[in-house]
This record gives C-alpha cells, sequence and structure tokens, in this order.
C-alpha cells in the first residue's frame, strides 16, 4: 500500500502529445478511476504509472521516492491487463506463482498465498488448468488472483471488465468492489465506462485530450461538472445542454420564444452573455402545457420496465432527453410540456466551465 | 477413421464420380514423386554390385537363384533353357564357353548338356542383399562416424537454437537505434554463399587451431540468418501484453526470454530444429575441407570414401546413405507434432 504522486507528467511521441502536464496526488488506500474518450490518455497515463511507458517530463513519487527512472519490475506495483495476457504455458497455479518466485519467496510462502488468493477468488478448483480451458471471467479472476497475491504497492487494472459479457461485468464489478473493502490497498482503475466509475470508484479523474479535466467524488463530478465536457460525459443518457442567453431578473432564456426560467442565483454570469444550460435527463418534469419551459414533440419512447426514456424534440434546440419512473404510456408526435428542475440546473459559460450557482 | 476407409473414400458413397478418379490419380502421382526416388534408394541398397548394373534395372532385389549339385564343389548358377525340341527346363551351368555353355541337369548330374548362351535364361528370386549394410558396418568405423555426425548434429543445433533464439528475441521484443538495419544484415548474409566465403573462414578456423576438430564443423554454421528471421517473425506474434505482463511480474529480461518466451515460441523452434538437424546431417562441402584425418570424419565424408575416383562401391554407398537418412527421418516423425499452431493466445481475450 503506497500513495502516489504525479507531477507535471508530459508524454509524447514524436510530434503528438498525448499528456500535457498532469498533476494528481492519490493517497494510501483509495480507489481511483481514470475514465475519459478512447485517445484521452488515460491508458498512458497507467503504463506511465507502471513503468512500460517513459515519461517525456515530469516525476513520479511512489511513496515519497522518485520512482521516474525506475524499471516497471522494480516499482513494486501489479497491473491487470486488458487482454488479462495469462501466461498460456502455465497453469493457473504457476501463473500466479510466477512473480513470487521471481521476488524470490520460499516454496512454502508462495504456496501459502497462492492458495490463500485462489480462496479468495473462488479458483481452488482451477489451479492445475491452463488459461485456455478457462472461461473469460476465471482468465479475467487469474489475471486479478496473479496480482494480490504479489501485495503490491499499487494494483493498476486497465479496462479489466471490458472483455466480459454484460451480466459477468456487473458481477465482477461488484466482485471487484468487494476485494477492494476487503484487502484495502491504492487501486487505480482505467475505464471508458462511466458506470464502472461511478460504483467503483473513491475518487474519480476526468480526462479528455490528455489533459485532466476534474477529480472528484462520484458524487461531485455527477451533481457539479466542471464544465461542459464532464457534463456531456458522466451521466447516462446524457445531461441535456441547452443554448442560452442570461436574461434580466435572474434568470435564463432557453431559445427564443420561450419566456426566461427563473433561477436563485446566476453566479457570476452577466446579463445578456451567451450560456449553456445543463439539465439531466431525471432533473426534468413532464408538466401541462401552460406550466411548461419547453413543449417538445415525442421522437422517440424507450421503456425500460422500471424507468421510461423520452426523446423529443422542439425546433431552435438539440434532441432532448427526459427520465420518467415507471412505465409510462407515451405516444410517437404526442406533444408534452416539460418543466426544468429549478435547484437541479448547471450553468456553462461561454469557455465551457461550469458557473457556480448552487 | 479407419486407415481402409481412409483410402477408399469418395465424394459420394453410393458411386464413383470422375473427380474420385481424378483425385486419386493426382495423390498417386504425388506420393510416387515424393515416395519413388526413396523406395528406389531402400529397394537398391538391397542388390547386389552385379543387381545395380544390369540392365534393364528391376525394382525389386532380385539375384540369379543357385543351387548345389553333387560333385560340384560350388553352387551353381540356376538357368531355365529352351531346348532344341521346343521344350524348357531348368539346368545349372557348370562353365561358360564362348557362346557355348556346359549345363547339368541338377536331378541328373551326370547328364550333361551343351546350350547356346542365347537359349537360356537365368532363372531369379526376390533375395536381400544384408551383405551391404553388414560389411561396411564390419569393415569402415561407421559407428564412429555415426557418433562424430551425432555430436555435430545435436551440439550445433542446440547452439543453433539457443544464440539463434536469443538474437531474435533483442530483434523482436526490443525497440532500439539500429534495429531495422542489424535485421538487414543478418537477412543481407543469406545472400552471400558458402562458397565464397569458404576461404576465409577455412582461414579463421586454422588460426585458431581448430581443423580436423568436429567444433570446426559446428562453430561456424552455428548462428544461421534463416533461424534468426524465423524466429524474430514468429516472436513478432507474441502479445506484448504477456511480455510487459513480465516485466511487472518482477522477472528480469533472462527469466522473460527464458519461462516466457521460449516455451511459446515451441512451433517455430521445433521447425528450426529439424531444419538444422538436416542441415547438419546432411552438411559435406564444409566438413571435407575442416576434416581431413578419418577419426574425425562425419558419415557424409565417411560416405565420400565408397567413392573412388575410378570405382565406386554403389552397393555399399547406397546402404549406407539409408542408414544415414534413417535418424533424420525419425528426429522429423518425432518433432513434428510440436509444428502445431501456437498457444500464445490461448491465455488472452
Amino acid at each position: 500500500m503506497a500513495d502516489l504522486k504525479l507531477t507535471d507528467i508530459k508524454k509524447a511521441y514524436g510530434n503528438v502529445t498525448i499528456l500535457h502536464g498532469v498533476d494528481l496526488a492519490i493517497t494510501d488506500g483509495e480507489f481511483v478511476v481514470f475514465v475519459g474518450p478512447s485517445g484521452c490518455g488515460k491508458s498512458t497515463l497507467l503504463r506511465i504509472i507502471a513503468g512500460l511507458e517513459q515519461v517525456s517530463g515530469g516525476d513520479i513519487r511512489i511513496d515519497g521516492q522518485s520512482v521516474t527512472n525506475v524499471p516497471a519490475s522494480d516499482r513494486g506495483l501489479a497491473m491487470v491487463f486488458q487482454s488479462y495476457a495469462l501466461y498460456p504455458h502455465m497453469s493457473v497455479y504457476k501463473n500466479m506463482a510466477f512473480a513470487l518466485e521471481n521476488m524470490g519467496l520460499g516454496r512454502s510462502e508462495v504456496d501459502k498465498r497462492v492458495r490463500r488468493a485462489a480462496d479468495m477468488l473462488q479458483l481452488t478448483a482451477y489451479l492445475d488448468r491452463k488459461p485456455r480451458a478457462l472461461s473469460g471471467g476465471q482468465r479475467q479472476r487469474v489475471a486479478i488472483g496473479r496480482a494480490i497475491v504479489r501485495d503490491p504497492k499499487i494494483f493498476l487494472f486497465d479496462e479489466p471488465l471490458s472483455n466480459l459479457d454484460a451480466e459477468l461485468r456487473v458481477a465482477t464489478r461488484k466482485e471487484l468492489a468487494a476485494l477492494h473493502a476487503e484487502i484495502g490497498g491504492t487501486m487505480i482503475y482505467v475505464t471508458h465506462d462511466q458506470v464502472e466509475a461511478m460504483t467503483l470508484a473513491d475518487r474519480i479523474v476526468v480526462l479528455r485530450a490528455g489533459v485532466i479535466e476534474q477529480v472528484g467524488t462520484p458524487l461531485e463530478v455527477y451533481n457539479h461538472p466542471a464544465n461542459l465536457f464532464v457534463a456531456g460525459f458522466i451521466g447516462s443518457p446524457r445531461m441535456n445542454l441547452f443554448p442560452a442567453r442570461v436574461a434580466d431578473a435572474g434568470g435564463v432564456a432557453v431559445g427564443s420564444e420561450m419566456r426566461p426560467i427563473i433561477l436563485p442565483s446566476t453566479g457570476h454570469a452577466v446579463v445578456g452573455t451567451d450560456i449553456t444550460l445543463g439539465a439531466r435527463p431525471e432533473h426534468i418534469d413532464v408538466v401541462g402545457e401552460d406550466q411548461a419551459d419547453i413543449v417538445i414533440t415525442l421522437d422517440l419512447v424507450e421503456q425500460l420496465g422500471g424507468e421510461t426514456y423520452l426523446y423529443g424534440s422542439t425546433p431552435g434546440l438539440p434532441q432532448l432527453t427526459v427520465r420518467q419512473h415507471g412505465q409510462a404510456a407515451y405516444d410517437r408526435n404526442q406533444r408534452l410540456g416539460l418543466r426544468l428542475k429549478r435547484d437541479a440546473l448547471h450553468l456553462f459559460d461561454a469557455d465551457g466551465s461550469a458557473i457556480r450557482i448552487r | 477413421m479407419k486407415i481402409a476407409q481412409l483410402l477408399t473414400a469418395r465424394r459420394d458413397a453410393s458411386h464413383r464420380h470422375w473427380t474420385d478418379i481424378a483425385a486419386y490419380a493426382y495423390l498417386l502421382l504425388g506420393v510416387v514423386l515424393m515416395f519413388g526416388p526413396v523406395l528406389w534408394l531402400v529397394l537398391s541398397s538391397f542388390k547386389t554390385q552385379a543387381g545395380l548394373l544390369e540392365f534393364p534395372p528391376s525394382l525389386l532385389p532380385m539375384s540369379q537363384k543357385e543351387i548345389s549339385v553333387a560333385g560340384y564343389p560350388q553352387p551353381l548358377p540356376l538357368f531355365t533353357v529352351t531346348m532344341e525340341d521346343g521344350t524348357t527346363r531348368q539346368l545349372a551351368q557348370v562353365r561358360r564357353v564362348g557362346i557355348q555353355s556346359q549345363m547339368v541337369d541338377p536331378d541328373n548330374p551326370s547328364q550333361q548338356y551343351r546350350v547356346a548362351i542365347d537359349k537360356r535364361v537365368p532363372v531369379r528370386e526376390f533375395s536381400l542383399a544384408t551383405e551391404n549394410y553388414t560389411e561396411p558396418l564390419a569393415r569402415f568405423a561407421f559407428p564412429r562416424f555415426l557418433a562424430n555426425s551425432v555430436f555435430v548434429t545435436v551440439v550445433a543445433t542446440l547452439i543453433t537454437l539457443l544464440i539463434n533464439s536469443m538474437a531474435a528475441y533483442a530483434l523482436s521484443i526490443y525497440e532500439f537505434k539500429g534495429k531495422n538495419a542489424a535485421m538487414l544484415m543478418v537477412i543481407g548474409t543469406l545472400m552471400i554463399p558458402i562458397t565464397i566465403i569458404l576461404v576465409p573462414v577455412y582461414l579463421v578456423v586454422t588460426k585458431l587451431g581448430l581443423v580436423n576438430s568436429l567444433w570446426a564443423v559446428i562453430l561456424p554454421g552455428a548462428a544461421t540468418p534463416t533461424g534468426v528471421f524465423l524466429l524474430r517473425q514468429y516472436m513478432l506474434t507474441l502479445p506484448r501484453d504477456l511480455i510487459e505482463a513480465a516485466r511487472m511480474d518482477k522477472a528480469s529480461e533472462w527469466q522473460i526470454y527464458w519461462r516466457i518466451v521460449m516455451p511459446l515460441t515451441l512451433p517455430a523452434l521445433a521447425v528450426l530444429a529439424i531444419f538444422s538437424i538436416m542441415w547438419r546431417w546432411n552438411e559435406f562441402l564444409w566438413p571435407l575441407a575442416v576434416l581431413t584425418k578419418t577419426e574425425v570424419y562425419t558419415l557424409q565424408i565417411g560416405l565420400n570414401a565408397f567413392q573412388g575416383e575410378l570405382q565406386t562401391q554403389w552397393q555399399y554407398l547406397l546402404a549406407m546413405t539409408v542408414m544415414t537418412l534413417t535418424p533424420v527421418a525419425i528426429v522429423f516423425v518425432f518433432l513434428q507434432r510440436f509444428i502445431t499452431t501456437g498457444i500464445a493466445n490461448t491465455g488472452m481475450k
């Protein structure tokens, strides 16, 4: 277990810069998830922490010791690869024992640790099998087992669940959360799946194009996205974003013919400037047309059983998503009045950063 | 599937289609082309010297039947003779005088005949001239040559596998400046035939005092560009994640090479092993140049001794060729089951 401090980490391949100076501190025992769209540099950042990639600039410290120029094998970290990367010619036992043998541990200690990890991951029955005789979920658990027997300073996970089917992914996600609760340990987890990020993380690090956009607990990131990118990236379905203008009388005007929405505060936004108004699908109520902020025509209704998603449009605005609890009966092309929940709206200024209004 | 079933398999079990006939004819042609020479060699190796030189040649080793006749100390050759009255009888030849031959009836030795030689045909029977094998084995230092050949082949193949795989590992797993240039140079040496470097290499070997030592045969050819290329191409297909996983698992470079990369390269190593064994076992020109004493001869050089300037003892040469072919064939049968698809991807998703 250890803490990690990244200072101004830069990475470039030739002329292409992947990471533009990343600063991040991760405390001991924390579960941090790097999330972002593909190509944002999250995997590169993880590989830099692992020591599999060299930095172009910056400093990496583990427990206060600089490891920037320490090779991967000497950093004392363990990594679970997206492809699992199990050694195909070794049994499950050997796969897990390999690192311990390399560490120079005695046979009985190796055996004890492997069996304990196998027990924890329900792999005891498969210890003599080769990876090719295992299912995807079992291989995944072996890959995790290979990391935990090491008792590493930091666990690194590179999209470990992306090759599992949906059901198994949910189950393994819960197991991972339980594992973290059980063994503690600093864990860094890379994913592009924001549900994994929300459910697993103590803190989420949202990356885009080699820059950290926001760092915070899942709910902080969800409730107070720092900018338009985070607002759009975190949350499913996406937050609705409308072009708007700050009206006098403490409100914002959306579209041209609609009356201003009066907000408790518009923060530091100057009257008359263009801003973006954000409203999550669950923060929009269906109301009568007389009370509505916006009237839409329904394009599509998605019934999920427990909830219903309504997709609608109105001239001059992008398509809107509304989430309704339960099973609501609506028809395509039906006109629907919508009212935004005043206390749950988000405002973003012209360059995309959030305006604090709460 | 049973062999009989396999050999009579048809496109449609109920009747014979013309493609069946075409396919079998084609396959038969292939079998004859592949195995004809080998079969010819093996059968010929059991022929006597006279049998080898006779015309028209026979496929099977045949020799003239001989028979012991009372009153004659040596067995006499048996012939089928067409008598003047048109009947045929089997007679043994006592001696031949010009175009006449003096013959005797084996059942009645007192009765002699004079027969024109064009009226008689030898009686032949199938017989294996096993002395082709036993005589040289007794007379000629075959076990010594065999031991030398085995030593050269085994040691050279092990060294080849080891150093070629190490070079291939460096050229496939590591990233360094000049990597492609190094690879090109390795491949480039393929363009230089051995005849060109024979003399310079010989001079080096002489300076090192290795002439008439088996190491002179083993060392110069231990690093082969073909081997490096073959192994490198195979190692390039190994998933990079495996090597990185091993790095994370605190494996040293040697351990990654020895415990991860080598086992996964087994199919390519088996191919190279077969090649190397064939090359080394059949190598002729270079050993001929550096080995001049009989006690260090390899089999191929030993075989050359049967081929004199004036006379070639074909029966021994063929028999010993069969002896030298057999080990390679056995090695191939044993190693070919490793040349299967690799397992390198089976631990991955």
